[in-house]
């Protein structure tokens, strides 16, 4: 038998293409290191060191124009997208963490480390072109996560979250497992290229739309989609309110880009094979996240809800299975991460006793005690019930435009219908902030200035800068509309 | 190999597969598993693979099992026996596993060349196959970026078990956030 | 005459037990069993296709699969491990927020 060869790097192997995942892995673990010599109380310092990696990944993690692959890894107009709004969102969740850690019951500064590793997984997700490799990614950072969720150590609710999320992860990791291997058996490789070759004259097989329905259900447990929801609300509720966020923006994002390149983009029969379960899934999830929102009086709950419900609107493009639906899939994934970002940061600024207050009753007054923060907060509301001309309009508009020309008139006034629906308990916050003020104080509960944190400029800062972006996205979408259609016609052979 | 010996090892992995589900003590459940793995092993190297059958016994059943066994034992949950879930939720959730495993079976088994090799002896392999030196040739060429990023996944792993198992010295855990010099 | 296809009918029958294992069982440590052995399960599935296949790659990915198993069971024992310093309990049935 001949020596291994000298050279191990795959044939055609161009260094460039892992050079995001090598930044984003270093810099994980560089703040690790330099957490372990930081001074306790200049903790937030080792903050302030991961926003600037995280801006640093996103600058470098930009695809060139031609597109390069290091085996299984491509970094391609698609997965330099992700890593930037991967890498710009996780920054901005820093940001309003920093203030918020302390009163959330998290005192280990391994929080920083660990939410660059579950980033740079998800960066794996958005680049990977084999099933193995994005396993391993979704893995990576889902194990980063289920220690996130936990970092609460004193606190049950914490510790129950992290319980929640780790077995019905690991649960689903495996149905996701089975799926490939079932996969693996059909196209004698895990290779994506190979996948779309799975389709013959006659349709799949049935073992391949077996295989094909175990991963959807583990990716409809990571993101949460209905019937596979069940954990999201407690786990949302039980971790700390900026791991919630992070979990709500960045981990979703990822596992709907995983979803885009290794089902949507790489097995096109998928849409056409399970075309009605994928409906009724998208349309089931819709409308149990939003009548279960409408029941909630803890914000941080019925934010949990609010975001099943937009993972049924994004559901919608992996039904409809066109390019333009994926595209604007991307848009709305970032339009959605700025405004739940926002929400999640304007509730981080309500505090009871040194206990995070989380009820949609805790908010009454904030319009009078922090103006700037309720405006922020109801521009946040506006643009997640889709109200123009804000981000999460145009978001809503381009998404059911393009399930509309796939020709799924149903699902879209479903939709639609959900979204008259949601506006009752998004209006419901700003009512509250606005109105309830004085009821709330002739009762006898605590006026909003002594629940709001002291002055807290990091996080005022991570307001507004997420209102500013649900703002921009608005008024101006071409530039992000664009740059998504651009990542998607990227990839290769779609 | 004869179909005999094939029904017969099948049948006593399915069994202690199914002593692992419905032994009340976790300490019977986890010995179970431990058989389990065992007998998977013995399928590895009926299938040629014969590192994997290695790195199964000292890997999963050796190290994890271990790990799994400490931890009961740590928990003391050796005199804890498990309720059963409500019993109509047993008959349902075990009926409809058995027709699944039936159906998907039935379809592997089903026609010829719906699994590659089917019924008949597979592949012919080449030397070696299965051994240290074919598996290390792949996985350091092909597999390079999965290996390096199991390397990754072990490292979060390391931290997340540390940052979760270490118990937290309360002096320097400050609560309130009088602690943080804001 | 045994083939694959039998070695992926019965890991199929193992996948199938260990799902119902994680659905009617409540002790914590033995659902996490439950799940390792879909887990196992996948894992001879990939052996078996490569054994019909005649290639070696089902066989590297089960090699991810263990470390995977592996660092899975670290952390997931230390989440129990943090859960029961604070409620001495792994019985799901008394978690308040475990409902399922």
């Amino acid at each position: 038998m001949n020596p291994l060869p000298l050279n191990l790097l795959p044939p055609g192997a161009d260094y460039a293409a892992v050079m995001p995942l090598l930044w984003a892995f270093a810099a994980a673990v560089l703040v690790l290191i330099a957490e372990m010599f930081w001074p306790y109380r200049s903790r937030r310092g080792v903050g302030w060191l991961t926003i600037a990696a995280l801006l640093a990944i996103a600058v470098l993690g930009r695809a060139p124009s031609e597109a390069v692959y290091f085996g299984p890894i491509a970094l391609d107009g698609f997965s330099g997208w992700c890593n930037g709004l991967l890498c710009l969102v996780a920054a901005l969740s820093v940001l309003m963490s920093l203030d918020t850690l302390e009163v959330n019951g998290v005192t280990r500064g391994e929080y920083y480390p660990l939410l660059l590793f579950a980033v740079a997984g998800g960066m794996v997700m958005a680049a990977a072109t084999d099933l193995v490799v994005m396993f391993l990614g979704l893995e990576t950072m889902s194990m980063a996560v289920y220690v996130l969720a936990g970092m609460g150590k004193a606190r049950r609710r914490s510790n129950e979250a992290s319980l929640k999320y780790f077995l019905l992860g690991a649960f689903a990791s495996a149905f996701m497992l089975y799926g490939i291997a079932l996969l693996y058996s059909q196209a004698g490789s895990t290779d994506l290229a190979a996948m779309a070759g799975l389709a013959g004259e006659g349709g799949t097989s049935a073992v391949t739309r077996l295989g094909a329905a175990l991963l959807l259900v583990g990716f409809g447990f990571k993101i949460a989609a209905v019937p596979f929801h069940l954990w999201a609300p407690d786990v949302y509720e039980g971790a700390p309110s900026p791991v919630t966020a992070f979990m709500a923006t960045v981990v979703k994002a990822a596992a709907f880009a995983a979803l885009l390149r290794s089902v949507l983009l790489a097995m096109p029969w998928v849409a056409g094979e399970l075309q009605t379960p994928l409906w009724v899934a998208a349309a089931a999830t819709m409308t149990v996240g939003n009548l279960a929102a409408l029941r909630q009086r803890s914000l941080k709950r019925m934010l949990a809800f609010s975001s099943v419900a937009h993972t049924g609107y994004l559901a919608m493009a992996v039904v409809a299975g066109t390019s333009e639906a994926a595209a604007a899939l991307l848009f709305y994934l970032a339009a959605y991460a700025a405004m739940n970002l926002g929400a999640f940061a304007v509730m981080m600024l309500l505090a009871d006793r040194g206990r995070p207050a989380e009820n949609i009753s805790d908010l009454a007054g904030l319009g009078r005690a922090r103006p700037l923060a309720a405006l922020a907060m109801t521009v946040c509301m506006l643009s997640l019930t889709g109200i123009p001309p804000l981000g999460g309009f145009v978001a809503k508009v381009s998404l059911f435009g393009a399930v509309l020309d796939a020709g799924f008139y149903t699902l879209v006034v479903v939709a639609v219908l959900n979204s008259v629906l949601s506006a009752a308990y998004y209006l419901g916050v700003i009512r509250a902030m606005y109105f309830d003020d004085a009821d709330s104080v002739a009762a006898g509960g605590a006026s909003a200035a002594s629940r709001v944190l002291p002055s807290r400029p990091a996080l005022t800062v991570s307001i507004l800068l997420a209102a500013l972006a649900v703002v921009l996205i608005g008024l101006s979408p071409s530039p992000l509309l664009g740059s998504s259609l651009r990542a998607l016609a990227s990839v290769a052979g779609f | 190999m004869s179909e005999l010996v094939f029904y017969l090892l099948a049948a006593i992995t399915v069994l202690c597969a199914l002593g692992v589900i419905t032994r009340p003590n976790p300490v019977h459940s986890a010995l179970f598993l431990v058989m389990t793995l065992f007998m998977l092993a013995v399928f590895y190297i009926i299938l040629e693979a014969h590192l994997v059958a290695a790195l199964q016994i000292i890997v999963y059943a050796g190290a994890v099992m271990v790990l799994f066994l400490f931890v009961i034992t740590l928990l003391n949950l050796k005199g804890d026996p498990d309720e059963p879930a409500h019993p109509l939720l047993r008959i349902v959730a075990y009926a409809v596993a058995a027709t699944l495993a039936a159906g998907v079976a039935i379809v592997l088994m089903g026609d010829a060349g719906v699994v590659p090799g089917g019924a008949g002896a597979g592949a012919v392999l080449a030397e070696g196959f299965g051994g240290t030196r074919a598996l290390a040739r792949i996985l350091f060429t092909d597999y390079l970026v999965a290996f390096e990023l199991t390397s990754v996944l072990l490292l979060v792993a390391v931290v997340g078990a540390v940052v979760l198992a270490q118990r937290e010295p309360v002096a320097e855990a400050p609560l309130t956030e009088t602690g943080e010099d804001a | 005459m045994v083939g694959p296809a039998h070695f992926m009918a019965l890991s199929a029958a193992l996948f199938f037990i260990g799902a119902a294992g994680v659905a009617t069982r409540r002790n914590i440590v033995v659902i996490f069993m439950s799940v390792e052995l879909m887990l196992n399960a996948a894992n001879l599935a990939f052996v078996a296709v490569a054994r019909g296949l005649g290639t070696m790659e089902g066989q590297v990915i089960v090699f991810f699969v263990m470390t995977l198993a592996a660092a899975e069971a670290a952390v997931g024992l230390a989440v129990i491990l943090a859960m029961f310093r604070n409620r001495q309990t792994v019985d799901a049935g008394e978690i308040s927020l475990l409902k399922w």
